[in-house]
């Protein structure tokens, strides 16, 4: 009944449960026989894919020799081997049709997607690992040099990023926090109350709003510590000097918790849907057997709620993954680091000092790390389900 | 069953007492959260009306505490004494608000066609590309959703000059495309499987091709998750900031970019930050409050079977 949709969509490539489920089996079965196709139709679609990839393995080859400087004839930019793409993508999908008739316009579903993604992901990842092992600093003059390992090294040794990573660990561990806000308030919408659209409205307002310019307002002018309503109200609470910015472990909560006001509306949202999905008859079956609210919450409501939180902190942690913007624009990673996220340091990395190579290996290094953790997550959230239910 | 019933229901109002306590922690919970949610709009855009020493002395209350003034929107050019007047930050500002549209639905639309056609590809057919089989191409797209913008970050800062595309909105359109593509396709996936395939059956019986079926029968019914898909599109190629800051410098500069950059030398406009703030998170303000229903599907297609 509640497919934990993150888990069972990443763990789908398992092939166990996911495909059963799939209307497909049975009906593409109409599909028309190849034999419809005739063999001139088929001649044509395989010249014409073979004649747009020779193109766009012709424009790529000109393009190399001109760019090392081989030969007079090219372009200035890289841009027409783009081009070159484009219309062999486009030839993929005409040829796709001619040769293989009704599959082919199955295949055009995906192809654009696909290639897409592929050109978009797979070339720049790729290409990143080649600068990840090479000196290159933007503002130095002598261009990009291989250096091997040389970055790898300085990256074990640096402080900095260490403690990057620290603060994502950090960083993380503050989402069960905001899972908690988040499920109680989904609760309370999910109750007796009158205005509950309005109040929907509302709570969901902070996802909405530009990170930037609200961080921007809430960081640098709500929390001023001269000024600020904040800061006033924090001396009111007895708080001598409110400076939210000023001490690592303030400036990481200030940071957590503005980063929280914009995301647990998210997770709100999923648990609220939650609640609504369930069966109103396990609830009253729960009251009547005398379990009080609180028994009840805790035996019949969160055990069945579990899926669903399981999806939503993992969506949410995939999220805080990324965290970036809110540090970059509040505290650039001051005082010393304190609050850096491991994006907002190869920011940085990159505004600062132009250093293309370094920055490149750590975002590297931080991708492997966060596909072996979400990974081993995805496995451990699937066995925990599991387990429970 | 039915005793029972009334026993439960007279178990609930113990006492008027509690049931009042309940309700007044339920509401002044749900007024408390409210508060926490709106101040800070409420500060940002009052703000916008304050001169340096409101600011400075944190007045709260228009017309209470202080006397609204335009200056913060006068400095952006968009206050009512000089909305006719010409203004460079207005331009400025005006061209960044454009090209934050114009990247966001542009980015959005392309997602929503290549999504949609994928998801649905998916949902329908069997593929086999190589090895790789329906269940690894729906993994590889929504797998996308990990990759940090940080990875991809630097290699298209090379790449994009290579390419002449740095600081261009079609470059800033490809890869916001590519940021929300993974989400778009989920979302469609839901959609597409609520559709029950014995519509395209018939329609395919009655002489419509695969194509055919698809634009005149699915698409209509699939609708109201495309409008869920763009809008949820849409908000988070807005509030994109870390692509745009890093690829973009004088045309195809965004909104958020605009607004982080405000740190003068001389110190910080707090009116006209505010005003700047105001006015970049008024449009999905709006977007929010008139399509809250269609976010809410976005966000909890899949979450709930």
């Amino acid at each position: 009944m509640t497919g934990e949709p993150v888990i069972k969509a990443f763990s789908e490539r398992t092939r166990r449960v996911a495909d059963q489920t799939l209307p497909t089996d049975a009906w593409p079965a109409n599909a028309a026989p190849s034999d419809l196709i005739s063999p001139g139709r088929k001649r044509l679609g395989r010249a014409l894919m073979a004649a747009a990839t020779l193109g766009l393995l012709a424009v790529i080859a000109v393009q190399i020799l001109y760019k090392t400087e081989v030969d007079t004839i090219g372009f200035e930019t890289w841009r027409p081997v783009v081009y070159a793409y484009v219309l062999w993508g486009i030839a993929l999908g005409v040829g796709q049709v001619l040769t293989r008739g009704e599959d082919g316009q199955r295949a055009l579903f995906l192809l654009p997607a696909l290639l897409f993604t592929i050109a978009m992901v797979i070339f720049p990842t790729l290409f990143g690992f080649y600068i990840a092992l090479t000196d290159w600093n933007l503002s130095s003059f002598s261009g990009r040099k291989f250096n091997g390992l040389d970055n790898f090294w300085q990256m074990l040794a640096d402080p900095y990023y260490r403690n990057a990573l620290f603060n994502m660990v950090l960083y993380v561990l503050a989402v069960l926090v905001e899972y908690v806000i988040a499920f109680g308030l989904a609760l309370l919408l999910n109750a007796q109350i009158r205005a509950r659209k309005f109040f929907r409205v509302v709570f969901l307002m902070p996802l909405m709003l530009s990170p930037v310019a609200v961080s921007w307002m809430i960081g640098k002018s709500l929390m001023e510590y001269r000024f600020g309503p904040a800061a006033a109200l924090a001396r009111q609470l007895g708080w001598e000097n409110p400076a939210f910015f000023s001490n690592p472990i303030t400036a990481r909560i200030s940071i957590m918790v503005l980063d929280a006001w914009t995301f647990i509306p998210f997770m709100m949202i999923m648990l609220l849907a939650g609640l609504q999905a369930m069966s109103r008859e396990v609830l009253e079956a729960a009251r009547v057997d005398g379990a009080n609210a609180w028994q009840t919450f805790w035996q019949v409501t969160f055990p069945l709620m579990l899926p669903v939180s399981v999806t939503a902190i993992i969506l949410r942690i995939i999220f805080k993954l990324k965290l970036a913007d809110i540090i970059i624009t509040v505290t650039s990673g001051g005082p010393g680091g304190a609050t850096d996220s491991v994006s907002s340091f190869i920011y940085r990395e990159y505004r600062d000092r132009s250093n293309v190579g370094y920055g490149t290996m750590l975002a590297m290094a931080y991708l492997i790390i966060i596909i072996v953790f979400v990974t081993w997550l995805l496995k451990f959230a699937n066995r925990f389900v599991r387990n429970v239910n | 069953m039915s005793v029972q019933t009334t026993e439960y229901a007279a178990s609930e109002i113990r006492s008027p007492a509690s049931f009042f306590a309940n309700r007044l922690f339920i509401y002044g919970a749900l007024v408390f959260w409210a508060f926490i949610c709106l101040f800070p709009i409420y500060w940002t855009i009052t703000t916008s009306f304050k001169t340096a020493v409101d600011v400075t002395q944190g007045h709260l209350i228009p017309f209470v505490d202080f006397r609204p003034d335009w200056k913060g929107w006068r400095s952006l050019g968009l206050s009512p004494d000089s909305i006719f007047r010409t203004s460079t930050v207005r331009d400025e500002f005006i061209k960044r608000f454009m090209n934050s549209v114009i990247t966001s639905v542009g980015a959005s639309s392309l997602a929503i066609v290549i999504g949609s056609l994928a998801a649905y590809g998916l949902t329908r057919y069997r593929y086999h590309f190589a090895w790789f089989k329906n269940e690894d191409i729906s993994f590889f797209f929504l797998s996308q959703l990990i990759l940090p913008p940080v990875v991809l970050a630097l290699p298209f800062l090379v790449l994009y000059r290579e390419v002449g595309m740095l600081d261009t909105r079609i470059g800033l359109i490809l890869l916001y495309t590519l940021m929300v593509l993974p989400i778009v396709i989920w979302i469609m996936r839901d959609q597409f499987n609520s559709i029950p395939v014995e519509l395209e059956e018939a329609a395919l019986v009655d002489g419509l091709s695969i194509w055919g079926a698809f634009f005149r029968i699915v698409m209509p019914i699939a609708l109201p998750g495309m409008v869920a898909a763009f809008i949820l599109a849409m908000v988070l190629c807005w509030n994109e900031y870390f692509f745009a800051a890093l690829l973009t410098s004088t045309d195809a500069k965004t909104i958020p970019v605009m607004v982080a950059s405000q740190t003068g030398s001389q110190g910080i406009n707090w009116w006209s930050m505010a005003a700047l703030a105001t006015a970049a998170i008024t449009p999905l303000a709006v977007i929010g409050i008139a399509l809250e229903r269609y976010l809410i599907m976005g966000m909890t297609a899949g979450a709930v079977k």
